[in-house]
């Protein structure tokens, strides 16, 4: 299963913390980060909005990764708004 | 200075709890003889929006990336510079005005790579590491967005 992670912003206003998600239900592989957000941003117009890669960054496997990025059937996949440390 | 030495002289630590300038100088410089400079930094919670009542920081973070992020920012910059001792601290949790939140401690053997590997760190800490503030006032609770300049000062040291 891919794991899907939201944090700050985004987990609060989409009201979801984490998905799973099987590969297969993505449509055609191979899978990479750009797919993947399409899907997720099908869900409804908020996702549709908050999703869109202006406003979110992704990471596979703990790394930041571009829209080009693949995604594995195993990966944990996180998305969140840019980042504000320091 | 092989990986192996290095990586034994990086600290990374994220936690709730506030931190000691005093301890982490020693740890810079305990029985640390070929180094002639440290250079440190704190950066502490302020008012960011001017004017309103703000009470304190929630800051969030996606625990085992920030972790093998900050590592691998502080890699970065020993692949740029010849350092000594490098130790990294950020909270997490939440926090009131004026409280400590981040600490870069650089040795090395001249001051210039120390000066210059502390601000690398930092700069790229703001805009790589996955942390979110979160402004807890008495108007409501907002997310921080990110500045622009925080993205150029990382820009200018190229990739």
């Amino acid at each position: 299963m891919i794991k899907i992670l939201f944090f700050g912003q985004l987990r609060e206003v989409l009201q979801t913390d984490t998905l799973e998600l099987h590969i297969d239900e993505l449509g055609k592989q191979p899978l990479n980060v750009a797919q993947l957000r399409a899907f997720l941003q099908a869900k409804n117009e908020l996702w549709q909005e908050y999703l869109c890669s202006s406003r979110s960054l992704v990471a596979v496997n703990q790394t930041m990764a571009s829209e080009k990025s693949p995604i594995a059937g195993d990966d944990e996949v996180a998305l969140f708004p840019p980042v504000t440390g320091g | 200075m092989g990986s192996k030495q290095s990586k034994r002289q990086t600290f990374i630590g994220v936690q709730q709890q506030d931190f000691s300038l005093e301890a982490e100088y020693q740890a810079l410089c305990l029985n640390n003889q070929q180094d002639g400079a440290v250079v440190t930094f704190i950066g502490l919670v302020r008012d960011f929006n001017q004017g309103t009542q703000v009470k304190s920081l929630f800051l969030e973070h996606y625990s085992g990336m920030t972790e093998k992020c900050l590592e691998s920012i502080v890699e970065k910059a020993r692949g740029k510079w010849q350092l000594g001792r490098v130790r990294v601290i950020h909270r997490i949790g939440q926090l009131e005005l004026a409280e400590q939140i981040v600490f870069v401690g650089v040795s090395a053997t001249h001051r210039k790579s120390a000066f210059a590997a502390c601000e690398f760190i930092m700069d790229y800490l703001k805009t790589q590491a996955p942390f979110w503030k979160k402004e807890l006032s008495s108007s409501g609770d907002t997310w921080l967005e990110t500045r622009q300049s925080d993205q150029d000062a990382a820009t200018k040291w190229g990739a």
